[in-house]
């Protein structure tokens, strides 16, 4: 299958997954799953390790691992259900691929970073990477691994940014402004790139530049991406899709 | 018991792969290690937040690893990275908090440690040692390197009374043999305690107590058992909060068991009650913690 149609087929699957258990959260789950994607299918390696700090898209990894024959259909039934080992927010412990619990923000850079700290002791082959998003840049503790990955050259380690411009209640610009986050990361030590995270060929191309230090991503990325009436606005956060919705959403992803 | 911490993490560095962070803490305790653990030994700086999510991230890659700073620092502040990155997953990380209690004395409020084990054993999978004496950390480091999974290490001050023989270590242990009244202490509360009744005389003198394990199992030991039920009077020492207490955890375990005492004290931090601050034996006096009190609390009818 080619590349597209697996991205295209996963975010139909997606789309499908969040309406069937009428649950919300779907536009940072639109905006992170172009990069999700690639990753898994483009760049993991084996004892390469992902780890999703922004645990509010856990769809958009269920779907990734799915795509990536690690989840059945019969495991994505159980999203959000009783009994299940998807939760809402990705539960560690249970499958290689989710290593930690995610959700509450600020804790993804910081075990990454210890992840591959570890790997350097013991001087493990494989990368470490880490999805982070924008609003949890102003989470304290994300400075404080920051500092940390810096000095200590975690040059095995790549967090990208899932920088959608939306978060909880409100634009990042509009309730902390941290932009431009490249041009304030960058002089801790970090080689800092800044692509679509819609585009696989910028994807491709960040993901190969080399590097001798701690590599930063920056994704600028649409929430809702794809679906029109979806893009950019912050309830997508929240609401579950209608059935006139999901109608509509299907449209447009099958279109594109 | 700094001292004895440090010796006895390089011994244990000789036969055992661990990595030990600390939130820039140590100065005139923890030099030796640092020399003997070279790459193994990091300053994680002032950030105890990353330190602890770092110190899950490096367990989960299979390597032991020990976090220490001040005990309100490893503990209070980084609460939800201990909950959520260590404890969820019951990784093979040691927290080595030093002054429980008081122990910091006049520094301060925000340095003392008086609701540690109770809110860290609300946690789950979460095991606490608090040494009594010296003579406990070199046993308590080894056994908490054998236990892979969390654990959290409350260090306080040595004032065992010179002289005196201590029994082997176990996580209960009778200091002194005695009758009428058993006093249970809680780590290293217990050496004022041991200082004041051994004048006095066998037939009067308390039975003394320490624990220095939690939490505890769901039945108390049959020694304990068999002393409280000969005493029926049952007084609980420790340097924590009531809230999540062992004076809490112990009343909880003899109502469910069905026992039943004439009488049951307890002494425990009772905060700040003056609003005035100072030693740790300044602190303790404040809360009836000193040992002229529990021994008032002995003659009280």
């Amino acid at each position: 299958m080619q590349y597209k149609e697996i991205v295209k087929k996963a975010k139909l699957r997606l789309l499908r997954l969040h309406y069937e258990k009428k649950i919300g959260h779907i536009g940072g789950n639109l905006s992170a799953l172009d990069a999700m994607l690639f990753l898994y299918h483009r760049v993991l390696k084996e004892n390469d390790i992902f780890l999703l700090s922004k645990g509010h898209s856990a769809g958009a990894l269920y779907i990734t691992l799915w795509s990536a024959g690690k989840l059945s259909d019969t495991d994505l039934e159980g999203f959000h259900q009783d009994g299940s080992i998807l939760a809402g927010h990705p539960v560690g412990g249970w499958m290689p691929e989710i290593p930690f619990s995610t959700g509450s923000l600020g804790h993804g850079l910081s075990l990454a970073a210890g992840i591959a700290m570890g790997k350097k002791m013991k001087n493990e082959q494989g990368r470490v990477f880490c999805l982070l998003s924008d609003g949890e840049w102003e989470e304290g503790s994300t400075w404080e691994a920051l500092i940390f990955i810096a000095h200590n050259r975690l040059d095995n380690l790549t967090f990208l940014i899932d920088a959608n411009g939306l978060q909880g209640f409100g634009n990042t610009t509009d309730i902390a402004s941290l932009e431009p986050l490249a041009k304030k990361i960058r002089p801790f030590g970090i080689d800092v790139l800044e692509i679509s995270g819609h585009n696989s060929s910028e994807m491709d191309s960040a993901f190969k530049s080399a590097s001798e230090a701690p590599k930063l991503i920056i994704l600028r990325t649409v929430k809702g991406h794809g679906v029109s009436f979806m893009e950019g606005r912050m309830e997508w956060h929240y609401l579950p899709m209608s059935e006139e919705q999901y109608i509509q959403a299907v449209k447009e992803v099958s279109q594109a | 018991m700094r001292n004895s911490l440090c010796d006895s993490l390089v011994k244990l560095h000789k036969t055992h792969d661990f990595v030990f962070l600390t939130g820039d803490l140590g100065f005139m305790a923890l030099e030796k290690l640092r020399d003997a653990m070279g790459g193994r030994f990091i300053n994680a700086g002032v950030a105890e937040q990353n330190m602890i999510s770092v110190a899950a991230g490096i367990s989960y890659t299979g390597l032991q690893t020990w976090a220490y700073s001040i005990a309100p620092f490893i503990y209070a502040r980084p609460f939800e990275q201990i909950r959520n990155d260590v404890c969820m997953h019951n990784l093979d990380v040691k927290l080595i908090g030093n002054g429980g209690g008081y122990g910091y004395g006049a520094m301060g409020a925000t340095h003392h440690a008086l609701e540690d084990y109770g809110i860290l054993l609300t946690l789950q999978n979460m095991h606490v040692f608090i040494p009594a004496f010296a003579e406990d950390v070199p046993i308590i480091i080894s056994r908490m390197a054998g236990l892979h999974r969390p654990a959290y290490l409350r260090l306080g001050k040595c004032e065992k009374p010179k002289g005196f023989e201590l029994p082997e270590y176990d996580g209960w242990r009778k200091l002194v043999q005695g009758n009428n009244v058993v006093i249970l202490t809680v780590g290293p509360g217990a050496g004022p305690v041991m200082g004041a009744i051994l004048g006095i005389m066998p037939e009067t003198r308390p039975e003394l107590w320490v624990l220095t394990e939690l939490p505890l199992n769901d039945t108390l030991p049959t020694d304990f058992l068999e002393s409280i039920e000969r005493c029926k009077h049952l007084i609980v020492v420790e340097e924590h909060v009531l809230q999540g207490s062992v004076g809490q955890m112990i009343a909880h375990r003899l109502l469910t068991a069905g026992i039943k005492l004439d009488r049951f004290d307890h002494a425990y931090a009772k905060g700040y009650p003056s609003g005035y601050y100072g030693s740790q034996a300044f602190h303790r006096r404040e809360c009836g913690l000193d040992a002229t009190t529990i021994l008032r609390c002995i003659t009280r009818g």
